[in-house]
């Protein structure tokens, strides 16, 4: 049976009206855990043949919800699998996580959804939740079967052709209208790609310029969220941006909030903290699409994840065979790992640094995403009687990553050698612990 | 020297000065009736080719031919991705066969810079895709210097589609290290992203306006006029040819206007020309063009280069 005794941890959540017994966030308490939910929040003492995980000096938050993960399977297993990717989630404090469509098969049809949902639950390292595609195949022409993924028993809420743009403002529209009796969301992959076609691999400005390669200009994001946020507000439906990576998205965004148009965001941790310079060295590593951009635009998305502006983290992680990487830049996969870092680079670069608190950082990264997705049971206060999907964290625990130690079958890293201080200590879903310092553990 | 030439920016003005003395010697080889230098017996020479080139890759097979090294012609055209292979595991089967140099132009920016770090040869970059072609700006430097003596204060234009120009990249670096004063010259459409902060920092000006940069300020000693492909045409970077060459080109107007200003102005163009697109059959057929000189001196500067990176002590010629 799942039980624990967590002992003399800050818990930090939202304080839940509806909860039998609140605390306050960052007040220190014991949790204990029964059949894997909180059973009791107090001073306690174990019962016996309860195991005790000592929490001293540590934090708990609940369970980390990545809205956007590129697991490999089915299709490119040598990258990554739905196993090998929990583990890493595990390891990074995910209890739950969106798989995104983009793999061979495409995830369009209520079957793909459920063997992707149904792995993941015997793999029991973190809840994995497909996202389906918005357009069969990803072609960005005719409608995936949205809602007999909705109904299926991998319960798809989340639309998204990500990787690709819904270019067709008319299949965007008609999708936006199509998922609202199932209280779906599309997250949509802003890219025009007149703007920044396939080619474009480096934000555009003097970097690009000088380096010869073909530019991602800013421009190509903005105008799809702009168009999108007015065709939410059209539909009255939900649209989410991906991966919003400039700071002109991040004004039609706080535009289209006062406006109150349906619309959220997410930031991940590599557009945070990392810049355009880095290409500098065609290191493909730090390939990825929407690019690396200016600082400008760095401190816009921290001020906008700070202010709520943009509501989540989440990590796009994108495993990709050794391979697949060593090409010319051009030619060379897009994307990075993530799972692993986004607590320790968002902790170190947001709370730690003074412009969020913990509390701030357990609604991003995890009760706001969950609520994105409309997941059950994940990203809800610490108390009696909710599902126990945890995350125990160390603030003070100094870590340098090394790429060669992931769970990831990958190691296109930019993390590599970086140190951040924040860590995960241990990751608990349902009351069983999935990982501790970075290891996961199977069933 | 550095053991690699990537990037024009990997030399310093000395070693510049180095390679195009050494370039000049290697100049009075190519007047006598046997060409041939023992300089680089027994060393083993790749142009590897990862894009179609004539010129370049004649140069340097001559160059190395005449120096006595074994050079060897490999052509890789279209992506390895195709065929599975990642480029660092093509690259490493020909580093694998114990090669010395290693000539190469790919059709991606960066190409050389990446191949640079997975092998032991000497990595020369005969043109990267739209980055830049530094034996291409040691010619012109040289070709210009066997006219105008040393570069400093000389003012140098360069003309075209700067976006897509690895010339205009390298050239805008050697120039500079030389001292001459660089002014560059492209319609909106075919001007870099961000060319006010580069130009700012890297010492050189730019313009929309090619008759304005030709008739105010310092006369040009150099107009370098740059390829423009058709093509670009459908990529919406200008309407007609008729509406570049009219902005743009240069014309018999142009060419008169240039030598009112200034009677010994020289005239460079890298090649392939679209006559009468960019330049005028008047431009590049006058006396003040260099452009078969530089296609001579492309040979000696790569003889130089070859020399300066394989040959280690002793005298070049």
């Amino acid at each position: 049976m799942s039980d624990l005794l967590i002992v003399g941890a800050a818990l930090w959540s939202d304080p839940d009206a509806h909860a039998r017994v609140a605390h306050r966030p960052g007040e220190r308490a014991d949790v204990l855990i029964r059949d894997g939910v909180i059973a009791e929040i107090g001073n306690l003492s174990a019962p016996a043949g309860v195991p005790r995980l000592d929490a001293d000096g540590l934090a708990l938050l609940p369970g980390l919800v990545d809205l956007h993960t590129h697991l490999r399977e089915p299709g490119r297993e040598d990258a990554e699998t739905i196993a090998s990717g929990s583990a890493a989630a595990a390891a990074g404090g995910f209890t739950a996580i969106l798989a995104m469509a983009n793999t061979d098969p495409v995830t369009d049809t209520a079957e793909a959804a459920e063997r992707v949902h149904d792995r993941g639950r015997e793999v029991g390292l973190a809840d994995v939740v497909p996202v389906g595609a918005v357009t069969k195949g990803l072609a960005g022409s005719e409608l995936a079967e949205l809602a007999l993924m909705a109904r299926s028993r991998a319960r798809v809420r989340v639309f998204s052709d990500d990787g690709r743009c819904v270019q067709d403002a008319r299949v965007m529209r008609r999708a936006l209208e199509y998922i609202k009796p199932f209280g779906g969301i599309i997250s949509q992959h802003a890219q025009d790609g007149a703007l920044a076609g396939a080619a474009a691999c480096c934000h555009e400005g003097e970097i690009s310029g000088r380096l010869g390669l073909p530019g991602w200009p800013g421009a190509a994001e903005s105008v799809i969220v702009a168009r999108d946020v007015q065709l939410a507000r059209h539909t009255g439906s939900r649209v989410h941006i991906a991966h919003v990576s400039t700071a002109e998205s991040v004004e039609i965004i706080r535009w289209a909030k006062d406006q109150g148009i349906a619309v959220t965001a997410e930031v991940t941790p590599h557009h945070l903290a990392l810049g355009t310079e880095l290409v500098s060295g065609y290191d493909p590593t730090f390939k990825v699409n929407p690019p690396l951009r200016p600082s400008q635009d760095q401190e816009a998305l921290r001020a906008a994840l700070a202010d709520g502006t943009i509501d989540a983290v989440a990590t796009d992680h994108a495993p990709h065979a050794r391979q697949d990487k060593e090409h010319a830049f051009e030619a060379a996969a897009f994307g990075m790992l993530g799972l692993e870092t986004a607590f320790c680079v968002v902790h170190d670069l947001m709370v730690r640094s003074g412009r969020m608190t913990m509390l701030d950082l357990s609604r991003r990264m995890s009760r706001n995403p969950a609520r994105i997705a409309a997941l059950p049971g994940h990203g809800q206060d610490i108390a009696v009687g909710h599902p126990a999907n945890l995350v125990v964290v160390a603030p003070d625990r100094r870590v340098t990553v090394d790429a060669a130690t992931s769970n990831s079958l990958s190691h296109n890293n930019p993390w590599h050698g970086m140190s951040f201080t924040g860590a995960v200590h241990a990751t608990i879903l349902r009351g069983r612990v999935t990982a501790i310092e970075g290891k996961a553990h199977r069933q | 020297m550095a053991r690699h030439l990537i990037s024009s920016a990997d030399l310093s003005r000395s070693d510049v000065e180095a390679i195009l003395d050494t370039a000049a010697s290697m100049h009075d080889v190519q007047r006598r009736e046997v060409k041939k230098l023992p300089t680089l017996r027994g060393r083993t020479i790749i142009n590897f080719f990862f894009e179609d080139s004539t010129r370049t890759r004649s140069s340097f097979e001559i160059a190395g031919k005449w120096m006595s090294a074994d050079t060897i012609n490999l052509s890789a055209k279209g992506s390895s991705t195709s065929k599975g292979e990642s480029l660092r595991d093509t690259v490493q089967t020909i580093n694998a066969m114990a090669v010395d140099a290693l000539v190469i132009r790919h059709n991606q920016s960066g190409a050389c810079h990446q191949i640079a770090g997975w092998v032991d040869a000497s990595v020369i970059n005969a043109g990267d895709g739209t980055h830049e072609h530094p034996t291409q700006a040691l010619l012109d430097a040289y070709t210009l210097q066997a006219r105008l003596g040393a570069l400093d204060g000389r003012h140098v234009v360069i003309v075209g589609d700067l976006t897509h120009s690895r010339v205009f990249r390298s050239n805008a670096i050697t120039l500079r290290t030389l001292g001459a004063r660089v002014t560059v010259v492209a319609p909106p459409t075919l001007m870099p992203a961000g060319i006010a902060s580069w130009a700012q920092r890297d010492g050189f000006s730019w313009s929309w306006d090619l008759d304005e940069v030709l008739a105010t300020g310092d006369a040009p000693d150099a107009v370098m006029m740059l390829r423009v492909q058709r093509e670009r045409m459908s990529g919406g970077y200008f309407p007609t040819a008729r509406e570049y060459t009219v902005g743009y080109g240069l014309t018999r107007t142009r060419l008169e206007g240039l030598l009112h200003r200034n009677p010994d102005a020289l005239i460079l163009h890298p090649g392939p020309m679209n006559r009468g697109l960019e330049i005028s059959p008047d431009a590049a057929d006058a006396p003040a063009s260099l452009i078969l000189d530089q296609v001579s001196g492309g040979l000696a500067v790569r003889m130089a280069v070859l020399y300066h990176l394989l040959a280690g002590e002793g005298s070049a010629a």
